[in-house]
């Protein structure tokens, strides 16, 4: 019988790649998370994982990072989306390009070129590990903040900010009523574009804090060039758990606000 | 009035913070010192360099060629995975689509260590020696890449006239053709926009570089050596190596002429568009 191509079967060259490179990877950092060097069943890793303070406060420090890089980057692109999105200006959209167009020159090279000027102006990460570091992460995640909130907040409901308006509302409750609410599918996209990439980076605490600052990608990065595959697999597995719980913790919401949105109806 | 100026004011300062490193670079190219802050007069002599550095250019051609490759590569397997899916049953498209978003939201690192010590395994046990190579490099890529084809392809399909396939297999055609010539086309602003990214996220990346190289393409029996990973190595002991200067320049000026060209081209599209539905 002639083969008669078929569109479904199309995706069949795609389903097998992303199982063989990414399933099965998965499945082999899990045996080598619980299995020792010479390959038998252990709990080693994660024992020393959980009773090591170095590795405890790495893991709190990347989080810390995480959450106060977020923060700062939402604080400071917020307001630009805002006013990108609401300006009557049709240049608006050539602003949000000039935002965008750092992130293509080379991020290892722009990261470094962060390093250079900070030096230059006496911020080395050598004397100032914590100020380098955050403000080459901010430099690099701002962008990534500002584009999900722009195309957010050019969907905003105008006339029930007009509304609120008019109903008595003064400015502050505007913003809190109206248009935050309206806004935070952006916000959570947004906040996922900076948080894990935080946590897992290597390359910006490395260069800007001068190898002072480890992040849990440093951590595994390290255990990586030293060959410690267990240990390395491990802390991986514990980043791919803190995935899994920030997409069920954002997917919660979004249902919540799809339900929400639907019930205003 | 004055807090609209006000908080525009805001909006430049960021704006210009986010170019001034890129700029002082660019401003001590035209110079010839170790160290940005010395200016020790105009001088072209950085950019001569960084064309008769080897070193360099071996990187920047190791780095296109694996762009184009990887990124021709996952447009392939993206936007083929994103047609079959499209057209799968509800199920099975329900697991493409998730299976799709695993590499989305994984960390790069953890996609980088997963690969790495899947390749390390299979070499010990299979093949008896290390089987890094331009090939391990290449299955990195396209992983980092594939899945925002396929995100990029995916509401282009929904857009799509369903009867339009269905007319051309009518017509005569065979599934192959109606697929090439009637599908395909339609696609084709998404299949372009995936590709664009692919290149982007190629060039862009170290850290699945760092794990997965192996010897090859242009450094031959060395580990190949990538624009990131060779600035990456250099930094490390001391500032930007001063030809790199020269690099980000030239890098930055083909940026604002595909930009600038990128948008033109957008709005002399939406224009005609807007002529069209006038008539």
């Amino acid at each position: 019988m002639r083969f008669r191509l078929q569109r479904k079967q199309l995706c069949i060259p795609y389903v097998l790649f992303l199982i063989l490179f990414v399933i099965i990877p998965i499945l082999f950092i899990v045996y080598y998370a619980f299995t020792d060097s010479n390959g038998y069943f252990t709990f080693d890793s994660l024992i020393s994982f959980f009773t090591s303070t170095n590795k405890l406060n790495v893991l709190i420090q990347s989080l810390l990072f995480s959450v106060i890089n977020t923060i700062v980057c939402l604080v400071i692109g917020y307001p630009i989306a805002y006013l990108l999105a609401s300006s009557k200006w049709k240049a608006s959209y050539v602003i949000v390009m000039l935002f965008v167009m750092p992130m293509w020159i080379n991020f290892v090279l722009r990261t470094a070129a962060t390093r250079d000027v900070l030096t230059w102006i006496g911020i080395a990460g050598g004397n100032h590990p914590y100020i380098a570091t955050f403000i080459g992460l901010a430099y690099n995640y701002i962008p990534f903040v500002i584009l999900p909130l722009y195309s957010t907040m050019l969907k905003l409901d105008k006339t029930q900010i007009e509304a609120a308006t008019d109903l008595g509302c003064n400015r502050l409750q505007v913003f809190t009523k109206s248009i935050f609410p309206q806004s935070i599918p952006g916000v959570i996209s947004a906040a996922q574009m900076v948080f894990m990439p935080t946590m897992s980076s290597y390359v910006i605490p490395e260069t800007l804090s001068e190898g002072k600052i480890v992040l849990f990608g440093n951590s595994i990065y390290i255990g990586f060039s030293n060959n410690q595959w267990n240990s390395a697999s491990f802390m991986a597995i514990i980043m791919l758990l803190i995935v899994g719980i920030t997409m069920l913790v954002t997917r919660n919401y979004t249902e919540k606000d799809a339900k929400g949105g639907s019930s205003r109806w | 009035m004055v807090k609209k100026i006000l908080s525009f004011s805001f909006l430049f300062l960021i704006l210009i913070l986010m170019y001034v490193p890129i700029f002082v670079l660019i401003v001590f190219s035209f110079t010839n010192t170790t160290y940005i802050g010395d200016w020790n007069g105009f001088s072209l002599k950085l950019y001569v360099d960084l064309f008769t550095d080897q070193e360099t250019m071996i990187a920047l051609g190791n780095t296109i060629i694996l762009a184009v490759i990887s990124a021709v590569v996952s447009t392939f397997l993206g936007v083929t995975g994103a047609i079959g899916a499209f057209y799968s049953k509800k199920r099975n498209r329900a697991l493409v689509e998730n299976l799709n978003q695993l590499p989305v939201v994984n960390p790069e690192i953890v996609i980088a260590l997963s690969l790495v010590v899947m390749f390390v395994s299979v070499g010990n046990v299979i093949f008896h020696k290390q089987i890094f190579s331009f090939w391990t490099l290449l299955v990195g890529h396209v992983i980092l890449a594939a899945p925002f084809v396929y995100l990029n392809v995916k509401p282009k399909l929904q857009q799509l006239d369903p009867s339009l396939y269905e007319a051309a297999l009518d017509l005569g055609c065979s599934p192959r053709k109606a697929l090439n010539k009637v599908m395909v086309p339609q696609l084709v602003p998404g299949i372009l926009s995936g590709f664009m990214l692919a290149i982007t996220l190629s060039l862009d990346d170290f850290i699945v570089t760092a794990f997965v190289r192996g010897p090859g393409l242009l450094s031959g029996e060395n580990a190949i050596e990538t624009l990131s990973t060779l600035v990456q190595a250099k930094i490390k002991k001391g500032p930007i190596p001063p030809e790199l200067r020269a690099l980000t320049a030239i890098i930055f000026l083909i940026v604002l002429i595909v930009v600038i060209g990128y948008t033109i081209y957008n709005n002399k599209r939406s224009t005609k568009v807007k002529k069209r539905r006038n008539y």
